[in-house]
């Protein structure tokens, strides 16, 4: 394997095959992974929130949100010689760590996280080929930009491919 | 006037410290009373990092630990987190309950009774600093996950912050002086809940 490219919380990664991809321990967070197959250039962004337009746009970091963070990823790819119709998505993450009481807004931004990528994702016209989200548990996500396989290992569950 | 983390001056960063050594000081003292030992503790650290130093700092994103959780909420908002790793986890639970099973495993009752400590830790961390500022502060019921902290901690980050690429966290490291148990008790407020305090103990902010 070649050598990890590492994305931080709330920033993004973009490289080509054969290299790898990697973002640790995601929780609430949805790690996204774009791709396009013919030209194996690829990204990795890791959303932490799902919606910037509370925030005043001198206060945010673009690559934080699903909203911007996406946007900003697709048009980086495609300066790098991808063609828009080309790019798919693969997803994961936006667990709830942690079992909150029902309705309470800590409990339900993972679920936010996901709603607010697959929104982005659908405004851009990027298809998403395969998903592991929501549920409980951390994750970490591997993405392979030789084969586009999407990797995710967990404490508690065996590595899966995707 | 500070809006965010990074601009917390070394004076108001001093009384953070200070609420910090009060709250943890109280908590250490009912982690003693439960273990029936010493807790020894160091003057704590007020951190203000990027996300991921504060990952880091915790041990590393996929180190697998044991998190209580607490919010707190009323006159000021925030959040304690109770953490340790699965062998003082075991170890502490051990100690109450008088067994000492060679399971690698947390038992269901060895969690439940991890979290209640969590729960009394963190009461009595919020007691403390409500005792000192009079603030009308409560807390929820505890939350209790075994997993990546990485993941873990993706909860507070995504709490506090929003605005900026900072975290600031208090953070209080326990250890007890026979059995060599170490865990960690981390506070987070947010910024409102920082002026707030700053306000009541009479600083200029």
């Amino acid at each position: 394997m070649s050598q990890l490219i590492v994305v931080g919380i709330s920033d993004y990664k973009f490289t080509k095959g054969p290299e790898v991809i990697v973002t640790y321990a995601l929780g609430s967070c949805v790690g996204v992974c774009l791709y396009d197959r013919v030209t194996k250039i690829g990204g990795l962004s890791h959303v932490m929130l799902p919606d910037s337009t509370n925030f005043s746009a001198k206060d945010i970091n673009r690559k934080k949100f699903a909203d911007t963070a996406l946007v900003d990823l697709v048009q980086e790819l495609k300066n790098a010689g991808v063609r828009n119709n080309r790019i798919v998505a693969k997803i994961a993450g936006g667990a709830q760590m942690f079992a909150v009481q029902p309705g309470s807004k800590l409990g339900a931004i993972g679920e936010r996280n996901i709603d607010c990528v697959k929104k982005a994702l659908s405004h851009l016209r990027i298809p998403i080929l395969a998903e592991d989200t929501g549920l409980n548990f951390g994750r970490t996500q591997y993405f392979d930009l030789e084969t586009g396989i999407m990797k995710i290992q967990s404490l508690n569950r065996r590595i899966e491919e995707f | 006037m500070f809006n965010n983390y990074e601009e917390l001056s070394d004076m108001q960063i001093d009384v953070l410290r200070e609420i910090g050594n009060i709250g943890a000081g109280n908590a250490a003292t009912a982690l003693a009373t439960i273990l029936d030992e010493k807790v020894d503790m160091n003057v704590p650290s007020v951190r203000i990092t990027g996300f991921d130093e504060a990952v880091q700092a915790l041990g590393g994103a996929e180190t697998m630990t044991v998190a209580v959780l607490v919010n707190f909420s009323g006159d000021g908002n925030g959040m304690i987190m109770f953490l340790l790793n699965i062998k003082d986890a075991k170890s502490i639970m051990d100690i109450l309950v008088g067994e000492d099973d060679s399971e690698e495993e947390l038992s269901e009752m060895k969690i439940s009774g991890i979290k209640e400590i969590g729960n009394i830790l963190s009461s009595s961390y919020v007691n403390a600093i409500s005792a000192l500022t009079g603030l009308n502060i409560q807390v929820s019921v505890p939350y209790i996950a075994i997993d990546m902290v990485g993941a873990l901690m993706s909860v507070p980050i995504i709490e506090f912050g929003a605005i900026g690429d900072k975290l600031m966290f208090i953070e209080e490291n326990f250890k007890g002086e026979t059995n060599d148990l170490k865990s960690n008790m981390i506070m987070f407020a947010e910024i409102n809940t920082l002026k707030i305090i700053m306000q009541k103990l009479g600083l200029e902010i």
